[in-house]
């Protein structure tokens, strides 16, 4: 009776986690590449995430509906005919007046040059709240795909 | 004196470059306060205005069908107790409210689902179904033109602050809050829209997106999905506390219900 007592009383605080372990194990080790370690010097982070961006690419992810969404809050200087948004500075010439490392961590996170910024941090995952479970632990870009956002927005001279 | 001015100056600096301390101890109303159906574009104005093309007036008739059709072991309407639906002008200006029995915050479909349970004794209708969002709007309709009467007061107080948390909370993968959007950013373009200041007067509404009829629960669920947050099920505590919040922030602008948006 003591016995059963005592399990049941740890049980509910601990069945949760131990539920979970197999689970968050598993998504860590299966579906969730670890992240991209990188350094933050100042404003930018110099090294690159991946092998060279395709600027090509990296167009098509800032006017993308599905991935990078850039162009709901930016105005892009080639968007054609995507209706684009002005909540953040227009995209026109951030080439010319940023680096590729101060581009990179702008796109990272660019909470760490403005902390009160509205704009998503597209490769972090630590600090947010009641993400929803398919897209928990995962960036909202890849390392590839920030390096082709970031050789695509270092093209945009003028 | 000149000796303090620094400090106070630093500590300015530090509060406002904090995330998540400065606003979120505030309550604030947008100023001046604009109903979403001015940022909708002439289409959908003319829509809402216009009640023989108003889709949402199917579930207006619905629920006026609905208030005076006998359920229940003892065969009472709506219309047996309330008699007809025009005697509810002026209620739906007071919720989401606490119930004096429960010492609970409900809102008007909680209400409805109440009044079906406990007065007319037959199953509650399930939170947006066709039936709960048609008497919704019926009830709500009666009100139109008029502004919520919400008080914040001892009772309801707690459920306020927390819904203002709620609404400087920032959530989901995309780390944005209610507040982002709909407080600091109204008036701009996201995309193809531009950012209406979130206002709950129009609800429930007709919205083209869905091609249906929906709750304010159902909206602030597409938001939170919008920024790959969680969801809550319907009738959720914290979106009561988040409708209290909005409530006290539509200030004074009149009910449109039933309202039509993109």
């Amino acid at each position: 009776m003591s016995g059963e007592k005592t399990i049941s009383r740890w049980l509910p605080a601990w069945r949760g986690a131990l539920a979970a372990l197999p689970i968050f194990a598993g998504a860590a080790i299966a579906q969730v590449p670890a992240l991209v370690a990188y350094e933050i010097d100042g404003d930018e982070i110099r090294a690159p995430f991946a092998a060279a961006g395709d600027a090509g690419r990296g167009r098509a992810i800032v006017l993308s509906r599905e991935s990078g969404n850039c162009y709901l809050c930016h105005a892009v200087p080639d968007a054609g005919a995507v209706p684009v948004g002005n909540i953040g500075p227009s995209l026109a010439g951030v080439g010319a007046r940023a680096s590729a490392a101060q581009l990179r961590l702008r796109v990272v996170d660019s909470s760490r040059i403005n902390a009160r910024s509205v704009m998503p941090a597209y490769y972090r995952v630590e600090g947010l709240r009641q993400v929803a479970a398919v897209y928990r632990d995962k960036p909202l870009l890849t390392a590839q795909q920030v390096e082709d956002v970031v050789a695509y927005l270092s093209q945009l001279r003028n | 004196m000149s000796g303090y001015r620094l400090p106070l100056i630093l500590i300015a600096g530090w509060l406002a470059a904090a995330p998540g301390v400065s606003v979120a101890q505030t309550a604030v109303r947008p100023q001046p306060l604009k109903s979403g159906i001015e940022f909708t574009g002439p289409e959908v104005r003319a829509l809402q205005e216009d009640e023989f093309a108003n889709p949402a007036m199917l579930w207006i008739t619905r629920g006026a069908a609905l208030w005076q059709q006998p359920v229940g072991p003892a065969q009472q309407s709506c219309a047996s107790c309330h008699g007809d639906v025009a005697t509810m002008k002026g209620v739906a200006t007071h919720y989401p409210q606490i119930d004096k029995g429960s010492a609970r915050l409900i809102n008007l479909e909680g209400r409805i689902q109440q009044c079906r349970e406990v007065r007319q004794q037959t199953a509650p209708l399930r939170y947006e179904s066709e039936d709960l969002l048609a008497l919704t709007a019926l009830v709500r309709m009666q009100s139109r033109g008029m502004p919520l009467a919400i008080e914040i007061d001892p009772q309801n107080r707690r459920h306020f602050e927390r819904g203002r948390e709620l609404y400087y909370r920032r959530v989901g993968q995309m780390n944005l809050s209610c507040a982002n959007c709909h407080q600091d950013n109204w008036g701009k373009r996201l995309g193809p829209e531009t950012i209406s200041q979130g206002q709950g007067n129009p609800y429930p509404i007709y919205r083209l997106e869905w091609q249906t009829m929906g709750s304010l629960h159902r909206r602030l669920r597409a938001c939170l999905s919008g920024v790959r947050a969680e969801m809550l099920p319907y009738g959720a505590p914290e979106y009561l506390d988040l409708e209290l919040y909005l409530a006290w922030r539509s200030g004074d602008l009149p009910i449109e219900t039933p309202g039509v948006r993109r």
